[in-house]
């Protein structure tokens, strides 16, 4: 017989009648129960494909809403900065600059809104089901990935037209640039979701930090404009890394700050880890409060 | 923790349990209305033994509620436990802190092997997706895995008598239809221990008694079942002992018959002096007092149920509802009289409000036995503000109403006297 502290979880191997729970107060800071998580994989799977399959159902556009939102606003931002402010881009076309900031971007900010709603849309589920509530902002931010793919191809295909091409060494770059912007974003997520259980503020506030956030982000704008070493620091602020390690990483132009990587990989991990933590200390109220 | 090994034989451990809630700071809903409710149970009895106990079982201690406290109990493997008790006793919080939904905040329970709940059907259901997409969905919530699922896809189905709509959005299902998917699923689960908290109030008729059913072949598996419920009469056929908690704490823990029996009989209101005014803080309404008479009419020497109630109102309160309800003594429903039945609804003026709630002649309605009286204030489209359970045991003697030499009695014949006349018809002659 073996007596496991919280695991009530599917997928256990051991025989059914033999698996103990034990339900005790939770004080203090607890682990991660991330061995939890992996057990309930399949129902992070689940949640995830819920949310890709609800998003765009009765929309008469349905998934091109994934490229036209980063579209438009590449024009957006084409005309007024690119054109009228003259902001310059590291000697890259306007659109292509811009619109390769505001992919990882609208990535990063739409895992940030959904992770900070999820455990308030997910009420009713936090209220009458157990289940490792990391699983709802993970899989929130997670559920992102199919759109920025989508409107990856567009991006491709500005590419083609533009003519800037990527070296293969510099595309390795790409898929830790997405992790960053993934792990920044949970780990945001994380905070926001256990603040906007307890605090629905946080729903009203989340509009604002993405906005600032952007123009803190060089996305309409490059992060050569800032002289060391300020541009170093600036990596304190993952997203900075992101945006320009996407740009370097396809567009073979710009160029990175390989200290200015390190600072924002600490950073986002800092974020996520607290986040996760944060939610864990949070997560037993949650029942009572959302 | 070091704890003693649970015996073989043992599906539920609970030892010392307790929950407390937070009063106050953040308005939430169920915590003023729980508290509220909290209130209306108190009795002598309670009090008394709190005294005893060095008053450790003080509901209240600096703006905490203990919904549950002290609560110790086993449930052996294949045993079906109900759990009964009034509004607010602690019957939910106990089986949410049993799900792992919410943690405790003292002592602790053991629990060996697969927990389902039936919390709430239909949890997890999302309207956009299909009868087939929410199976899996709901499936996994519920904690199932796929290869489970798609085991037992069609028999969900059929239990649910919904296969022609099965690639239909949920949201354009009837709300029967929803109900009967939705528990389908979470009947399907096969959980060693299943938690169950009042399902058997959805669906229709038909429906109830298919989950009945099914509940009882999970009993007769030899699984382990917590049933909570108010009704008394499914608690008595499908469970063998009973739970009964009180303000948060074990008030019996019997056979069933015997709890049931002692649940029943003990009235609130023959204890009324401190259980009033029982309010309502979100709204600032409540119930000051409530008094209850069953007296023969002079000239007919019929009884006639009068009830007095003052409704308090800290400030003026427009369209509440008042509602009246009548079980008889074994939990059946006889009458459940809300506002939005009978548009009993008034404007509250700030401070007394009276109402007189009559009935002439009952005994000329009801068959013989016990029946209980329950009261209620409600806000259409919010719900019930206040409500008094179990507000008085009225009881009605028995009338000869067939002339027969015998009485009706609620237990043999049913809660209402019924005018039913036989006669032969004769058969119509030709026309000449």
């Amino acid at each position: 017989m073996s007596v496991r502290e919280h695991t009530s979880a599917p997928g256990s191997e051991i025989a059914p009648g033999e698996q103990i729970t034990l339900i005790k107060p939770l004080r203090g800071w607890v682990s991660l129960g991330l061995d939890e998580v992996w057990r309930y994989r399949e129902l992070l799977f689940f949640f995830i494909w819920r949310d890709i399959k609800v998003r765009y159902k009765q929309t008469l556009l349905g998934a091109a809403w994934a490229i036209l939102q980063p579209l438009f606003t590449m024009v957006v931002f084409s005309i007024f900065f690119g054109r009228l402010a003259k902001i310059p881009s590291d000697g890259i076309p306007y659109p292509i600059f811009s619109y390769a900031g505001l992919l990882p971007w609208t990535f990063f900010a739409t895992g940030l809104t959904n992770g900070a709603n999820s455990v308030v849309r997910d009420a009713n589920l936090v209220k009458r089901v157990y289940f490792p509530r990391l699983i709802t902002p993970i899989s929130a931010v997670v559920g992102g990935l199919p759109d920025f793919f989508l409107a990856f191809l567009v991006l491709i295909g500005m590419m083609i037209y533009y003519g800037l091409f990527p070296t293969a060494a510099s595309l390795l770059l790409l898929p830790l640039c997405l992790l960053l912007a993934l792990t920044t974003s949970m780990g945001v997520g994380l905070w926001l979701s256990a603040l906007n259980a307890e605090y629905r503020d946080v729903r009203y506030v989340v509009p604002f930090l993405t906005q600032f956030w952007m123009y803190a982000t060089p996305v309409v704008y490059p992060s050569s404009l800032l002289d060391e070493p300020w541009r170093t620091l600036y990596g304190l602020n993952p997203m900075v890394s992101v945006v320009e390690g996407f740009r370097w990483s396809l567009l073979g132009q710009g160029e990175t700050v390989p200290l200015m990587f390190a600072l924002s990989a600490v950073a986002s991990l800092a974020l996520l880890v607290s986040g996760a933590f944060f939610f864990r200390r949070m997560e037993r109220r949650f029942a009572d409060v959302v | 923790m070091a704890l003693p090994a649970l015996k073989p034989n043992t599906a539920i451990q609970v030892v010392g349990l307790g929950k407390k809630y937070r009063i106050g700071g953040i308005i939430d809903r169920n915590k003023t209305l729980r508290d509220s409710l909290g209130s209306i149970t108190r009795s002598r009895v309670r009090a008394l033994r709190a005294r005893q106990r060095g008053g450790t079982r003080s509901r209240r201690e600096d703006n905490t509620f203990w919904a549950l406290r002290d609560v110790s109990f086993e449930v052996e493997r294949g045993e079906v436990l109900g759990v009964i008790g009034r509004n607010g006793a602690g019957k939910s919080t106990l089986l949410k802190v049993l799900t792992r939904i919410m943690p405790p905040d003292e002592g602790y329970a053991r629990i060996r092997g697969r927990v389902g709940s039936l919390l709430e059907v239909g949890t997890g259901f999302h309207g956009e997706l299909t009868g087939r997409e929410n199976i899996y969905l709901n499936g996994a919530i519920l904690g199932m895995h796929r290869y489970e699922i798609d085991r037992k896809f069609d028999e969900i189905v059929e239990f649910a008598g919904v296969a022609r709509f099965i690639d239909t959005p949920v949201k354009r299902y009837s709300s029967g239809m929803y109900l009967r998917l939705a528990f389908s699923v979470a009947a399907h689960l096969e959980p060693e221990i299943l938690l169950v908290d009042e399902v058997l109030a959805v669906g229709d008729a038909e429906f109830q008694k298919k989950c009945l059913g099914k509940m009882g072949d999970v009993a007769g598996e030899g699984r382990t079942v917590l049933f909570v419920s108010h009704n008394m009469d499914a608690v008595r056929q499908l469970c063998q002992s009973a739970l009964w908690l009180e303000r948060g704490g074990i008030q019996a823990l019997d056979p069933v018959g015997d709890v049931i029996k002692a649940y029943l009989a003990d009235t609130a209101l023959n204890r009324t002096a401190d259980i009033f005014p029982v309010m309502d803080r979100r709204y600032g309404i409540g119930i000051e007092d409530l008094r209850l008479t069953l007296a023969a009419d002079p000239v007919s020497g019929a009884l006639d149920l009068r009830v007095e109630l003052d409704v308090h109102a800290d400030a003026a309160l427009p369209r509440i509802g008042i509602g009246f309800g009548l079980m008889t003594d074994t939990g059946a429903r006889v009458v459940h009289l809300d506002e939005r039945l009978t548009d009993f609804v008034f404007d509250m003026q700030p401070g007394s409000n009276h109402f007189l709630l009559e009935c002439s002649a009952v005994d000329r309605l009801l068959a013989a036995g016990d029946y209980i009286v329950s009261v209620w204030l409600a806000m259409p489209n919010v719900g019930n503000l206040v409500e008094i359970d179990r507000a008085a045991t009225i009881h009605i003697p028995g009338v000869d109403f067939y002339g027969s030499g015998h009485y009706v009695d609620v237990h043999k014949h049913g809660p209402l006297l019924f005018p039913l006349q036989i006669r032969r018809a004769e058969p119509a002659r030709p026309a000449e």
